[in-house]
């Protein structure tokens, strides 16, 4: 019994980054039946529309379009820098940010409009209470690993 | 409704000041106010105080225990990089509506020396380089390549941004820094998010800005009507929904809703103006507000750039003052130090950097989360 939390696997980064029991990481949005809008993490009201009632949990593509970007030099103390901090529309709807990693930190390599794909992987830091994550990132498409 | 006027307007010079308490630095601006109104502050029926970093510990109060205990009603807030523009904004809004023919709104920040400015606690580990970085720099250079992306803005371009900013500061003696900064050493300063470097973000400083606001009866009584700035329209707004601003703060819808209702409430649109002091928190961020304040069409901002028609001496001066990439970024007086700039413009009071003629001038800031506020100001009549 004591070794409960290992067992139970590493916890999600963020609530909206699901790991179901025996299945594949994937990340949750929430839309709304009335307006279609797109929200990241649980809600009950819409707040495009102010419609109540009428999320519907969806899982989001692992696909997407990088939208914008920018390279991070400096960044909160004890952060290793650089990366590259990027915006990505999904297929399907939904919006993330999250690094750009497989591609160099450098603008003459990163092509706003190019396509990517989400993955997943374990964080590079633990808790005070040394428990271990699961984070995701972006990557160029069709990178065949 | 009355029309509402500036009677009197000051600020500190931005910069540092270890040795000074909050209610010191504010008591000195709203003093600083009250003279510029020949009033006292037995004449104040309401005080309007901003600080972000301390308007939960009463700096209104502060001030008055500083500068005069008269027992009046006092509203402390704090509103991002808007709450300046809000604490005024609730004094003009109660001059307004006649509740009070003569307030003082106060903005005050001690920021020197707080480092980088942005992300928030998170419960578990931090997110911060595992999913993008919530750094203010990075977020607003994020909103600068979503117009490169759209228009080809360029580095360049960006950078042109700071090297006017600071040119303009080396006429203004209340900015943090007066020097001229080239293009090569703009862009070959420390990378901090690209495209934006380290001259290319606003300055965290120590800063207060106070204004006397009045009603237009007040003005009369007081023979102020040779010197008091008309408020033509006050806005404050927040953002609508947008698709993509759970994860990138959309600054420009924010920004475009409160202009539009600033030109319904003033009467005027954007090619009256004859000058501009805007949010530039980050040199990216000036390039998106000059399509967002329509002072060009949209995707001609790169071309405004390259003709320098913002700075001072073309078309449409955009922060003569040396905004906050030179002039300094005390966060709660920020949305004050603005109006104080365009008021000193529109009394001919600007000494070298005076925008010659200066009738029309808007403020415009905008604080992440997201709120923005404008003014548009009119010179004095005589």
């Amino acid at each position: 019994m004591s070794d409960d939390a290992a067992a139970a696997g590493p916890l999600p980064i963020v609530p909206y980054l699901k790991l179901p029991e025996g299945g594949d990481p994937y990340l949750e949005g929430h839309r709304c039946a009335a307006c279609g809008a797109y929200f990241l993490g649980q809600r009950d009201v819409c707040g495009a529309c102010g419609a109540r009632g009428r999320m519907e949990a969806v899982e989001l593509s692992r696909n997407g379009e990088l939208h914008a970007y920018s390279i991070t030099h400096r960044s909160f103390p004890g952060i290793e820098v650089p990366f590259v901090s990027a915006i990505v529309d999904l297929d399907g709807g939904g919006t993330i940010k999250t690094n750009l990693i497989g591609i160099d930190p450098d603008p003459e390599k990163i092509s706003m409009g190019m396509k990517v794909e989400v993955v997943f992987q374990i964080a590079p830091r633990k808790d005070r209470e040394g428990n271990e994550y699961m984070t995701f990132a972006v990557q160029p498409a069709n990178r065949g690993d | 409704m009355s029309d509402v006027y500036i009677g009197g307007i000051d600020m500190l010079a931005f910069g540092k000041y270890p040795e000074r308490s909050v209610e010191s630095l504010g008591g000195e601006a709203a003093l600083g106010a009250l003279d510029d109104a020949g009033l006292s502050i037995r004449d104040v029926q309401a005080l309007y105080a901003g600080s972000l970093m301390q308007a939960s510990a009463n700096p209104g109060q502060r001030i008055l225990k500083e500068i005069g205990q008269t027992g009046i009603p006092v509203v402390n807030c704090a509103n991002a990089c808007a709450t300046g523009a809000t604490a005024f904004r609730e004094g003009w809004t109660a001059v307004k509506a006649g509740l009070y023919d003569a307030v003082l709104a106060v903005g005050v920040e001690k920021l020197a020396g707080a480092g980088m400015l942005g992300g928030g606690g998170s419960k578990g580990i931090s997110s911060e380089g595992l999913l993008g970085s919530d750094s203010m720099p990075c977020v607003f250079a994020e909103a600068g390549m979503e117009h490169a992306r759209q228009y080809g803005t360029t580095f360049e371009q960006f950078a042109m941004i700071s090297v006017k900013n600071h040119h303009h500061s080396t006429m203004n003696p209340k900015a943090r820094y007066r020097m001229e900064t080239p293009l090569e050493e703009v862009m070959n300063a420390e990378m901090i998010s690209y495209p934006n470097t380290k001259l290319m973000c606003s300055v965290n400083v120590d800063g207060a800005a106070a204004a006397v606001i009045l009603s237009e009866k007040k003005v009369k009584e007081l023979g102020l009507s040779s010197r008091a700035v008309k408020v033509r329209a006050s806005v404050l707004m927040t953002d609508p929904y947008t698709p993509r601003d759970q994860v990138m703060p959309d600054v420009n819808t924010c920004t475009r809703n409160a202009a539009s209702a600033a030109w319904e409430m003033a009467g005027v649109g954007p090619t009256d103006l004859d000058l501009v002091e805007l949010h530039d928190c980050f040199a990216t961020a000036e390039v998106l507000h000059y399509e967002n304040l329509g002072l060009c069409a949209d995707g001609d901002a790169p071309k405004l750039i390259d003709d320098r028609d913002t700075w001072l001496g073309g078309r449409i001066p955009v922060n003569v003052s040396g905004g906050l990439l030179s002039k300094g970024h005390p966060i709660g007086a920020t949305g004050i130090a603005n109006l104080y700039e365009v008021s000193t413009h529109l009394r001919g009071d600007a000494g070298e950097r005076q925008v010659e003629g200066a009738r029309l001038g808007l403020t415009h800031v905008i604080g992440l989360g997201t709120c923005c506020g404008i003014h548009v100001l009119e010179a004095p009549s005589s």
